[in-house]
């Protein structure tokens, strides 16, 4: 479970390239390229992180073939969804895979992660399973949270889901930041949201205390530029989400570019540690997809613009033009990439769709934790369920 | 008990010590300990006991807590382990919760109850739900107290009663003290449970007096959650109620005793889960019941035993309905005439008890 999460860390930290074992000779391939990144708009800070980033192939390789695992799943998950397999609320996060992956390779083993409901990649990231996401979407026995959960209740190890109300899981990041100060772990909390979320009153009361008790925090915004059907401009009236904060310091960021993502949430980490408190980024970023499955998407925004970012910033191609023009790669080894990842997400929703439902008598478990069995009423008086545990 | 012994010996506030054994060096089986000292020595014990646990709310450090419960809590373990919070139930609450999930035990005090509406998404949402959303893989240790209900003329917006909203939510546990040995033991059993509990203190409570038995003074006295208590037997008519009221059953059932009329009156302790069994035992032995609570009537804790008690295996033992005695279906008014009606009171109680005794099915 914890093999995709593990291997985006450590190969943030300069490794030499191992050689992969395939039949083809990749001896020809640079080990590693450095790349121009663009500079962050800052707030409130003198140093800045690097311009610059190295990338070497494992961690290119390793950064490609997950962000076309999230967007096969999360493509997959939009075909099931119009099956009608998967039901209620689906959010998808295609478009965005840069923010997840640069993030988490920025991130230490005993580091922390919450974000909203757009959480299918961040579940994934911090290391569950393809075919566990989606059996928890199609609301099966195998289901990361049981098939108790869905869409928006993903979680696992130093993971908070998932969460439904938009803004909740800022507070709750924090509070995560405080137990990790509290107990002298030197983890940090990485507290996610959305742009239509920063303007969310809790944030601001959170913002507060992580600041006066120098929580180890990092607030990140991915800003889409849309909550839902509403435009920042129609939403905020400081668009300017970096310096939302006030007395926090912020960095704005290209959301497209993995390294860049990367660089900055390393940049963040290592100043939270610092015991310096919270700091905030916001990652600009862009959703393919509509709010949600119920949204074509299409109202708010022209499908020019979607087809132009898809064009110019699809942040897949970006990271293939990188390695391929600073032969970390070729062509064909990501063409390969690509063929083994539709089949593991083919193979994951087979998993997803041919699974059981949850056993009955799970439906009054978990109520509870460590609590000696006891009865739920059901729907009349004379259905009681059993609680064990 | 050394905490509540030196607390007793020093505090400034009285805490008059019925026995005066201690004269002699010997100590007393029970103690006369007001609620805010039983509260205060509950936290002070749970916070030795486990590094884990700490307390945050407005006031309850520097300030020793608005109500003194926290007194001296703050100088004896400092700033990490009792923690004052900017006005921000909702950012405080949700950062508790999340504390909670990773590990802390986090006792979230609202300075009053009504000003935790803002904080309930946490409370609820992020709170109650998420151990069975995430399949039972995220526990929230998390206790969640303060005043509820009626003060003395507080006015609308300071006296609303939460036992029902919050009772009614699956995920949660809700308990409601009314006397020393229910606060230390509910208080204590809230910190040790591994789920979210919301203790429901009532400041009219916090000056009385009430004896401790010598095992409600040790230091791991808990009371069982879903266990009510019988404060006093009788056989013609059954009083159920929680907290403050149950104080008032007592008078009501000490006037009626003169009448020859002999009340049963039922504490709850725990609001959910509600012991219903004990209810219906009463139910069988006097035929007769009566709810008295200080929240408002629809859809309230009366309501829901009502309810239940209908459907249950004692509704043929009743000889008559089961009657609501509840605070009035307004806001609660400011001067004094006015508060009085609005809350349940002593002549109330009688009254009914009286009509369900006439009132035969």
């Amino acid at each position: 479970m914890l093999v995709i999460s593990t291997a985006l860390r450590s190969s943030a930290t300069k490794s030499a390239a191992r050689g992969l074992a395939v039949s083809r000779n990749y001896a020809d391939f640079a080990s590693e390229a450095t790349f121009e990144t663009k500079k962050c708009d800052c707030f409130l800070l003198e140093t800045l992180p690097p311009t610059t980033a190295v990338l070497t192939r494992e961690q290119g390789l390793s950064y490609y073939k997950t962000m076309q695992t999230i967007r096969r799943m999360e493509l997959k998950a939009d075909q099931l969804y119009k099956q009608k397999i998967i039901r209620g609320f689906c959010h998808l996060y295609d478009g965005q895979e840069a923010c997840c992956v640069g993030i988490e390779a920025a991130l230490k083993h005993e580091d922390h992660l919450i974000t909203s409901y757009r959480d299918h990649a961040f579940t994934f990231t911090r290391g569950v399973p393809v075919k566990h996401v989606l059996a928890e979407l199609t609301g099966r026995r195998s289901g990361c949270a049981k098939g108790k959960g869905g869409s928006m209740h993903m979680y696992t190890r130093n993971f908070y889901g998932g969460n439904g109300i938009v803004g909740a899981q800022i507070p709750l990041g924090a509070g995560v930041a405080w137990a990790c100060k509290y107990n002298g772990t030197g983890g940090v909390c990485v507290a996610m949201h959305g742009d239509g979320a920063a303007n969310q009153g809790q944030i601001f009361e959170t913002y507060n205390m992580a600041a006066l008790w120098k929580l180890p925090c990092i607030f990140i915004c991915e800003n889409n530029r849309y909550g839902m059907g509403t435009s920042v401009e129609r939403a905020a009236a400081s668009t300017d989400y970096y310096k939302r904060g006030e007395f926090i310091p912020g960095l704005r960021l290209d959301g497209m570019d993995v390294l860049c993502v990367r660089e900055a949430t390393k940049f963040a980490a290592e100043y939270c540690r610092a015991g310096k408190g919270p700091i905030l980024l916001e990652l600009q970023t862009y959703r393919f997809h509509g709010h949600s499955m119920s949204d074509p998407g299409v109202s708010y925004r022209t499908r020019e613009e979607i087809q132009e970012v898809k064009r110019t910033s699809d942040p897949i191609s970006l990271l293939k033009e990188k390695m391929v023009n600073s032969n970390l790669a070729s062509v064909e080894e990501l063409k390969d990439i690509d063929v083994a990842v539709r089949k593991e997400i083919e193979e994951a929703a087979q998993f997803a769709t041919t699974d059981a439902e949850p056993p009955m008598e799970d439906i009054a478990n978990h109520i509870y934790y460590k609590e000696p069995p006891f009865e739920v009423r059901g729907c009349h008086p004379w259905i009681k369920y059993k609680s064990v545990c | 008990m050394a905490a509540l012994r030196s607390l007793l010996s020093v505090g400034k506030n009285t805490v008059p010590v019925l026995l005066r054994r201690e004269f002699h060096g010997t100590t007393p089986a029970t103690l006369k300990v007001t609620v805010r000292d039983a509260l205060n020595s509950a936290l002070d014990e749970e916070l030795e006991r486990d590094e884990k646990v700490l307390l945050l709310g407005e006031e309850v450090a520097q300030f020793d807590g608005v109500y003194k419960v926290s007194r001296g809590l703050w100088k004896k373990y400092g700033d990490k382990r009792v923690v004052d919070t900017p006005i921000s139930e909702i950012g405080f609450a949700g950062m508790a919760v999340g504390a909670a999930m990773a590990g802390l035990r986090p006792i979230c005090e609202f300075m009053s109850f009504n000003f935790s509406m803002q904080a309930a998404d946490h409370i609820i949402n992020s709170g109650a739900k998420t151990y069975y959303m995430s399949g039972g893989m995220l526990p929230i240790p998390i206790v969640f107290r303060g005043i509820n209900g009626a003060s003395d003329g507080v006015a609308a917006q300071h006296s609303q009663c939460y036992a029902a909203w919050y009772g009614h939510c699956p995920g949660l546990k809700v308990v409601s003290p009314w006397s020393s040995e229910d606060a230390r033991g509910l208080l204590k059993a809230a910190v040790r449970d591994e789920n979210p509990v919301i203790v429901l203190e009532n400041e009219m409570l916090y000056g009385v007096g009430f004896e401790l038995s010598e095992e409600a003074q040790s230091k791991d006295f808990v009371v069982p959650f879903g266990k009510a208590k019988i404060e006093k037997q009788g056989s013609h008519i059954t009083l159920v109620s929680h907290s403050l009221m149950v104080g008032k059953c007592l008078e009501a059932a000490a006037v009626l005793a003169k009448e020859g009329i002999e009340c049963e009156v039922i504490n709850l302790r725990s609001i959910r889960p509600l012991d219903i069994a004990t209810i219906e035992q009463s139910v069988i032995k006097t035929n007769h019941l009566v709810t008295v609570e200080g929240g408002w009537p629809m859809f309230g804790v009366g309501a829901e035993i009502s309810a239940q008690i209908m459907e249950g295996p004692v509704f043929n033992h009743l000889d008559s309905p089961v009657y609501r005695v509840t605070g009035a279906d307004l806001p609660v008014p400011y001067a004094k005439n006015l508060e009085e009606c609005s809350l349940p009171q002593m002549k109330d109680i009688t009254f009914v008890v009286k009509k369900s005794l006439c009132n035969k099915l």
